[in-house]
């Protein structure tokens, strides 16, 4: 069919689904109280033990001390090295994407004045939005820098083994330096949140048509698939708008969540965040038979969302397959995309690893539900 | 209404012995000048032409090689009895079902390739009320008038509202209505845009007498203002108000004309027989050679049966007896309708 979008029929739908949903009072309210609710709920913290977290070494001294207490990072098992970068520039950069979860700093002359008993410092930043990830790793640290050069430590130098320790470790965590898990959590509500009312809403909205019998009378006229989907997506749009608020406003004055990034540039992503979730909430409709079922497929999509995406448990501490799932599912980036913009005060250039993967995965979605879409109703 | 025979506010369920009236076929004709001759099967003035039309869901065939011809300004019926096809043709011809085969036309476009400009001139009714039940009277009527993007919604919404004497109850919820009122406000509904072809699927199911009698002037009203509707009813009164019509089973056309003409071509005889005890017998005629059908309609007993001689010889020794009334009547479109069904289950 070769017609063309026309407003005044995608306004229609609009309209309706505007009407539909303020008479639906008890949803509306849903769509309200569930992250008010859900960010009461979520005040506590949840632990896990991730291993081999990535780390980047910055190392200005290459000496045969500074490699054994590199391997001695490794062989912690909390630790490992991904990345040599060759400038603190482009270690910053790692941090703030979230490509490394520490830095390690070797500064000039460490051996040398290891060997002169000066007791040098190295320097391992963490990023700490995520307390959880980072809390066992750096209490592997201080053991680390008790025993890690005993080996390298001979002759001359045999003084200085045991205590105190040959050099000290300084650890800087970064982003959230007192470790207050709500920093962490709340940030990703939000995602979790917009993921659950924003699928389960639209995979609704549809499957009523359908239910209804009023689906019969909308294909009957001629309304065009777009216009449908676009025109139910909008109100919905709104309501996510409303969520991300609601939440900000919670995160700011309940929980003190520090909002070091632009507002405007998080209310810009959540567009694309929303429109993924909605997307999906469409698919579900065009497969689904009922209400029922598109209930059941929104939590068939949610729960690995919520389990793999590093909102539950440390993403790193996942095995690789589940990364790999994880890494699919549009709230993972999200996740990074919100605490790296609230928490890391990163903007649009931090934020656009993760913004192309969600435009990914929407646009994949919107291609499969618009080829489902049934303009008639066999 | 205007004219009204006096058998039509009798019992709904009584088959009527003698044909059309002409009058009443000819009703509401007049009103509109620009109509051409209903009776002229001329290409032009068919507003729906398609032959061959078959559907099949899952392997089983829904509508079987069906071949329809609907004149303009003609309301036309469509009978048969449940799950023969008739909304999967209804919805066939307005483009919510893709033909597996078959092809024609529905107001001069495609049925397979045009459905897009179709489906602007049909107002489609759906079996079962398909507007929004927490949308209000006023709403459902201004969402349909932005669908089909009217140029003067609000004064097209108010004059709908009007004609249905509903002005007052505009902000009243649709689902709140009763099941008269739904079944007006859809039409309303799908009369906003002024389709000039109508495809009401059983409107009037579950609807009450009077309701009914309102709904089927509106549409000889409609049918004078020069609009074809195509109807679909299990309502044998309601047959005996259309223009002509189809009946059709198991996915089969297996009648098509004005009521007489398909009563007359049945070749259904019938004996109307007024009895002290109508199920005595009607227990001892059933099974006998030539009665195919035995109905009790209150206190008469219907005997119908295909081939007159077989039946007249079979009958013959009860009308000696003396006890009861027979009459030869004319068979009723209900008579001929049962007969077709189980001639086509046979052949089926």
């Amino acid at each position: 069919m070769s017609e063309r979008f026309a407003w005044h029929r995608f306004i229609a739908v609009v309209m309706k689904e505007f009407i539909q949903m303020r008479r639906d009072r008890l949803t509306f309210a849903m769509m309200v109280g569930i992250p008010l609710i859900q960010l009461v709920l979520f005040g506590f913290a949840i632990n896990s033990d991730p291993k081999n977290l990535p780390t980047a070494v910055l190392s200005a001294d290459h000496s045969e001390f500074s490699r054994s207490f590199v391997r001695a990072l490794e062989n912690s098992s909390y630790f490992k090295v991904t990345a040599q970068p060759a400038s603190e520039r482009e270690a910053e950069r790692m941090i703030a994407e979230g490509e490394v979860q520490f830095v390690v700093n070797i500064p000039q002359n460490f051996s040398r004045r290891l060997q002169r008993g000066e007791h040098p410092a190295i320097l391992i930043e963490a990023d700490a939005t995520d307390p959880t990830a980072v809390g066992n790793a750096v209490g592997a640290l201080s053991q680390l820098a008790q025993s890690a050069l005993d080996h390298d430590l001979r002759g001359v130098l045999q003084p200085l083994q045991g205590k105190p320790a040959p050099f000290e470790v300084r650890l800087h965590r970064r982003y959230n330096p007192e470790g207050i898990t709500q920093y962490n959590i709340v940030p990703g509500l939000m995602g979790v949140i917009l993921t659950m009312t924003m699928i389960m809403q639209t995979g609704l909205a549809m499957t009523r048509e359908r239910e209804r019998g009023t689906m019969e009378n909308l294909l009957a006229t001629p309304v065009r698939p777009f216009e449908v989907m676009a025109g139910k997506i909008v109100p919905y749009i709104m309501v996510g708008y409303i969520q991300v608020t609601l939440i900000l406003l919670a995160a700011r004055l309940i929980f003190g969540v520090p909002i070091l990034g632009s507002v405007m540039l998080l209310y810009i992503v959540v567009l694309a965040f929303i429109a993924a979730n909605l997307s999906v909430g469409l698919m579900f409709s065009t497969v689904a038979k009922n209400q029922m079922q598109a209930m059941q497929m929104t939590f068939f999509f949610f729960l690995p969302s919520m389990l793999l995406s590093g909102f539950m448990f440390p993403f790193r501490g996942m095995p690789e397959w589940a990364q790999k799932v994880g890494s699919v599912l549009p709230l993972t980036h999200f996740l990074r995309m919100v605490r790296g913009i609230l928490l890391k005060g990163n903007g649009l250039l931090e934020t656009l690893p993760h913004l192309w993967p969600i435009g990914l995965f929407l646009l994949t979605v919107v291609a499969i539900g618009l080829k489902r879409y049934r303009k008639t109703l066999d | 209404m205007q004219q009204r025979s006096p058998k039509q506010s009798k019992e709904p369920n009584l088959p009527l012995p003698q044909a059309y009236p002409e009058g009443h076929k000819g009703e509401g004709r007049g009103e509109g000048a620009a109509i051409a001759n209903p009776t002229s099967n001329h290409p032009s003035s068919l507003v729906i032409n398609v032959e061959g039309l078959s559907k099949r869901f899952n392997g089983l065939l829904a509508v079987n090689n069906l071949a329809l011809q609907v004149r303009r300004g003609e309301i036309y019926g469509f009978l048969g009895p449940n799950g023969s096809g008739k909304t999967t043709t209804i919805r066939m011809l307005c483009g919510l079902l893709t033909p597996d085969g078959g092809r024609g036309t529905c107001l001069g476009y495609d049925v397979i390739r045009e459905t897009a400009l179709i489906k602007r001139q049909v107002g489609y009714m759906t079996q079962r009320f398909s507007l929004y039940e927490d949308l209000s009277i006023r709403e459902n009527l201004d969402f349909t008038a932005r669908i089909y993007g009217m140029a003067n919604r609000r004064r097209v919404v108010d004059q709908a509202l009007e004609r249905l004497g509903l002005g007052d109850r505009q902000k009243q919820l649709a689902g709140n209505l009763s099941g008269g009122w739904k079944q007006r406000l859809a039409l309303a509904a799908c009369m906003l845009h002024e389709p000039k072809l109508l495809l009401l699927d059983e409107p009037t199911a579950g609807v009450d007498p009077k309701a009914r009698r309102d709904f089927w002037d509106e549409i000889h009203r409609l049918a004078g203002e020069g609009i074809t509707v195509l109807v679909s009813t299990h309502y044998m009164d309601e047959a005996e108000r259309c223009h002509r019509l189809a009946y059709i089973a198991y996915g089969t056309l297996l009648a098509q004309g004005t009521v007489a003409e398909v009563v007359e071509n049945s070749g259904i005889v019938t004996w109307m027989v007024e009895c002290a005890d109508v199920y005595a017998l009607g227990a001892q005629l059933r099974g006998r050679a030539g009665i195919e059908q035995v109905v009790p309609f209150g206190n008469v007993l219907h005997v119908s049966g295909t081939d007159r001689a077989l039946l007249e010889q079979s009958i013959a020794p009860f009308r000696e007896l003396g006890e009861c009334r027979w009459t030869a009547i004319q068979p009723g479109l209900e008579d001929v309708f049962i007969q077709m069904m189980e001639g086509a289950r046979d052949n089926v």
